[in-house]
């Protein structure tokens, strides 16, 4: 709960910082705030509450994805220096609106009743369409943008509509209220709340852009601003799928032989998409897309084989999957702002391609090693958190027995391997630029802690167990 | 606990080796190695002769999940764990006479490629046995693709992209075999011992057999899973192919013998039979195509294929003999190999080519590298009173008791063997000079030094095979009593 007064204060405090014409003083405000909020969130560590008449419950599960947002978004704001420079940005308000957002996303961790959870979508979502569209005078960013709210706007009808169906059946928007009409499904439950839950679960995947529900995905990843992107396919995606965790486990627990072949399909079909797309892909960014896809995929199977071992493997896989993600925009962003500027596409925009990456670990060692690192964590492979979270969501399938899935995503997992290593490729077996890239202290300090932590989850993924 | 300092040590010198610059990195390399060589010997020295685990360590590390950070040497891992401790520091000698871009980063891999190693062959936990399994694909793969030949990035990328697919079906059997295993206190157990114990369906032994003979087979490799494995052997550095071809494609026979015949052999029973004819098929196969190779190189590779084809067919024999010969056969196919490749190095170092009608009449100016040639060639094609014979007669044997026709088709190996060799050797060393080998200086110090150890090798293992036999004996006659007829009664 403070987290959310915090951070909307934080948001307020940060627009009216705007008005100052230093521009320095608002990145370390912005972190500043976002530590405070961090730390404020392990105030009520190991003791859980009910918020705002039983809207929002707080317990060690909420905090740790809380706490993993918050990271994600102090991690990218740190690498938002450009914004210092950068005449036609206006940082006040990007930092005012990620403050916001974060409330949005923490409501979607925390809920306890099905409207807080539609409030907290809309927060994040509402952000989301703005900071997509900010570079303002880019055609891709509003195209992307509009894109995006044309399609989110929709999908939240449909969400809002399976809210108010599963109301009717259930007489109850809270989820204990929910959970008790559904724990005997032997009784015959109403067609109604079959309904409506596919069409909340079709608001939510459309979220965490599980297929056939991420057409908008591609698009928007590549229109808008990177340093937007990597915000938006962690977070977002983190608190996507701390919602559905939240709903399927404590409500919908009761109709699991309802639900799990088609989540099952769903999982296999966008696993399938995200990584086969992903192959044919020239851009750096795009391909990052489409692999957002393939990671809601692997998470999705945890989800599909709801167990005793999901909770941990959720968590540790959005923890992976997020640090690696930043650290692997991080370097994209220095790239794309150094080196593209060689290779411009036929519209005149930058389109960030692999060649971008040649030869750069010979260039910049740190660099190099940073990206190598998230890539073989994003693909899977040990000696990173990667790893353990692609093993922990295999073992979640195969303790409920669901082989055929687990094999789909094992020749995924092996497509997965192609296109992240072409980027480990270029970098290391490619001659390229002869230029070193420029690292600020910042980046150097935000890229080295996100590589340490892969790589010491890698070797000791037992340090997170039994906080949760 | 010295387990734990051989798998530990060459990490942190490894990680150590990066903060030394300049022209003293080799000689650094080569004292950390001979380090861990000492390290080896004196696990082998203080080796008790019995089936049980020793030097261990076990230290708690998923608690959640009961998965241990546990390892230990017995019967089956310590001639590997010899292996690995005597190649690497002769494999960084080797180099003394090369120049490579960014030394370093090249001598920390292959110390870092050994520590993966020794975690493979002594782990006993199963995930952590796929955990060292894949790490140790990270440093070939980087020294393969960042030092190899003109085609190194495809074809090292197919051999990484093969080898972490095969081993992707293990993880699910493992993650499998996991569940199967009873709960305590709170969770199953990832102990390979606690495998062993598992009675799992026919059914289910069917396809876990598959899962972990897919990822071995492309791995040591086997007919039809080798397509990677000339190309990668010819493009790779000469001191990476070493690693590959001398110590790690045993990881996958030391698979066989670890996981498969114990776990599933219900599904060996089945299957059995499928694997040794693929061998077989191997075996021969490659032997033909051996035969009529140019690059002395890509030789060595499918006589390296045909070889461990051999070894396969020998373990799924299932019998004591078909072990023993593949254990001691692991060791002397890799000291072997280790110094064939050597010997193509060296010539490949002075004439440029490693192409045979280019080559000729070395042995005038050469009567060192001619001996040692000699040696490694005849130790190569199981001459008596060399390592290879010991290794593959008991290979051979163990076959032959399987199936009498299997033994006779697995036997040309020998033939076609001396075929090869001879005729690689007659086709280098013999006849007129050509114009690149006319003035070709023999070995310096340094490469002599690489000699030394390997030739010692192979007539201590040919001569005197008991040192070796007697260690690997109980464990092995232990590991009989969960394989073949015995197991399958009992499951």
């Amino acid at each position: 709960m403070l987290p959310i007064v915090l951070l909307s204060v934080s948001g307020i405090g940060l627009l009216f910082l705007g008005f100052q014409k230093s521009r320095t003083l608002l990145l370390p405000a912005a972190l500043l705030f976002l530590l405070v909020a961090l730390a404020a969130n392990f105030y009520d560590w190991n003791k859980t509450y009910l918020y705002f008449n039983d809207m929002l419950r707080t317990d060690n599960l909420s905090m740790v994805f809380t706490a993993i947002v918050l990271g994600s978004a102090f991690l990218v704001i740190a690498l938002s220096t450009r914004f210092i420079e950068d005449e036609e940005a206006q940082p006040a308000e990007y930092y005012g609106i990620i403050m916001f957002s974060l409330v949005g996303a923490i409501m979607m961790i925390s809920f306890e009743n099905l409207i807080m959870l539609f409030v907290g979508v809309e927060t994040l979502s509402i952000a989301m369409y703005i900071l997509t569209g900010s570079d303002k005078r880019n055609l891709r960013s509003n195209e992307a943008a509009l894109k995006y709210f044309l399609m989110g706007a929709f999908t939240t009808g449909i969400m809002l509509f399976g809210m108010a169906l599963l109301y009717g059946s259930t007489g109850s928007f809270t989820l204990e209220g929910i959970a008790a009409s559904t724990v005997n499904p032997q009784q015959g439950l109403s067609l109604l709340l079959y309904v409506g839950l596919l069409m909340l679960l079709i608001g939510l995947l459309f979220k965490v852009s599980a297929a056939p529900f991420h057409f908008w995905t591609p698009d928007v990843y590549d229109g808008a601003p990177t340093i937007f992107t990597a915000f938006m396919s962690t977070v977002v995606k983190t608190a996507g799928f701390a919602a559905l965790f939240k709903l399927l486990s404590i409500s919908f627990g009761g109709v699991y032989t309802f639900w799990w072949t088609i989540l099952a399909i769903i999982t296999a079909i966008t696993l399938v998409v995200g990584n086969v797309t992903a192959v044919y892909q020239n851009s750096f960014k795009r391909m990052m897309s489409y692999s957002s896809i393939s990671h809601a995929g692997y998470l999705l199977i945890g989800l599909a084989a709801l167990g005793a071992q999901t909770k941990q493997a959720i968590v540790f896989y959005s923890l992976a999957y997020s640090v690696a993600t930043i650290s692997a925009f991080g370097v994209l962003l220095l790239v794309a702002q150094q080196r593209s500027t060689q290779t411009l596409s036929s519209t005149g925009l930058a389109n960030e391609g692999f060649d971008d990456f040649n030869g750069l670990a010979r260039q910049n060692p740190l660099l190099g090693f940073a990206m190598a690192v998230s890539m073989l964590s994003l693909a899977g492979i040990p000696l990173t958190a990667g790893f353990w979270g692609k093993f922990y969501i295999f073992s979640t399938a195969v303790e409920r027995g669901q082989i055929w899935l687990l094999v789909v995503a094992v020749l995924m997992s092996a497509v997965g391997i192609y296109y992240y290593f072409r980027v480990i490729i270029a970098m290391y077996f490619r001659d390229g630029a002869t230029e070193p890239i420029r690292v600020s202290p910042v980046y150097r300090y935000i890229l080295l802690a996100a590589t340490i932590l892969t790589l010491v989850l890698g070797i000791a993924p037992g340090l997170l167990q039994g906080l949760f | 606990m010295l387990t734990l300092f051989l798998i530990l040590y060459p990490a942190v010198a490894a990680a150590l080796l990066l903060i030394v610059k300049g022209e003293r990195v080799k000689q650094v390399a080569l004292v950390a190695a001979l380090v861990e060589l000492v390290g080896a010997v004196a696990a082998f020295a203080q080796f008790q002769p019995d089936a049980s685990s020793q030097f261990g360590f076990d230290y708690a590390w998923i608690n959640s999940l009961g998965i241990r950070f546990s390892a230990g040497i017995d019967g089956i891992s310590v001639l590997l764990v010899l292996l690995t401790g005597l190649l690497v520091p002769f494999i960084i000698l080797s180099t003394f006479n090369r120049q490579y871009d960014r030394p370093a980063l090249f001598y920390a891999l292959m110390l870092f490629m050994q520590a993966a190693l020794m975690g493979v062959f002594t782990a006993r936990d199963g995930f952590l046995f796929y955990f060292f399994f894949e790490v140790a694909l990270i440093p070939i793969y980087f020294l393969a693709a960042m030092w190899g030949g003109e085609n190194r990035v495809p074809v090292t990328f197919k051999f990484f992209v093969y080898t972490i697919f095969g081993s992707l079906f293990m993880l699910v059997a493992l993650v499998y075999l996991y569940y199967q295993t009873p709960v305590t206190g709170g969770h199953h157990s990832s102990a390979i011992a606690d495998f062993y114990q598992l009675k799992l369906t026919p059914a289910a032994q069917g396809w876990v057999f598959w899962a972990f003979f897919i990822a071995f087979a492309i791995k040591m490799p086997v007919f039809p899973f080798h397509t990677w494995q000339p190309d990668t052997y010819v493009e790779s550095p000469t001191p990476a192919t070493m690693l590959l071809a001398g110590i790690m494609l045993k990881m996958g026979v030391y698979g066989l013998i670890r996981f498969i015949l114990p776990i599933v052999p219900l599904g060996v029973e089945t299957w059995g039979k499928t694997a040794i004819i693929l061998s077989v098929i191997g075996i021969v196969y490659g032997s033909i195509i051996a035969i009529r190779q140019r690059d002395m190189k890509r030789l060595i590779a499918y006589s390296s294929f045909s070889h461990v084809g051999l070894m396969a067919a020998g373990v799924f024999s299932q019998t004591e003999t078909g072990m023993q010969g593949a254990l001691i056969q692991m060791l002397a196919h890799g000291v072997n190999v280790v110094g064939m490749f050597f010997v193509a190095d060296v010539i490949f170092s002075r004439t440029n080519t490693r192409q045979l009608d280019q080559l000729g009449g070395i042995t005038r100016t050469t009567p060192k590298l001619t001996v040692y040639f000699m040696i490694m060639l005849l130790g190569s094609v199981a001459l008596p009173l060399t390592n290879g014979f010991i290794g593959e007669f008991l290979l051979l044997h163990g076959v032959f008791t399987y199936n009498h026709y299997l033994g006779l088709a697995a036997g040309f190996t020998i033939i076609f063997g001396a075929v090869y060799m001879l005729r690689m050797f007659q086709k280098s060393m013999f006849g007129p000079t050509s114009v690149r080998t006319g003035t070709f200086a023999d070995l310096t110090s340094s490469e002599s030094l690489v000699f030394v150890p390997l030739v010692i090798m192979v007539f201590w293992m040919g001569i005197y095979p008991q040192t070796f036999l007697k260690v690997t004996e109980p464990a092995v006659v232990n590991l009989m009593k969960y394989i073949g007829a015995s197991a399958v009664s009992l499951k």
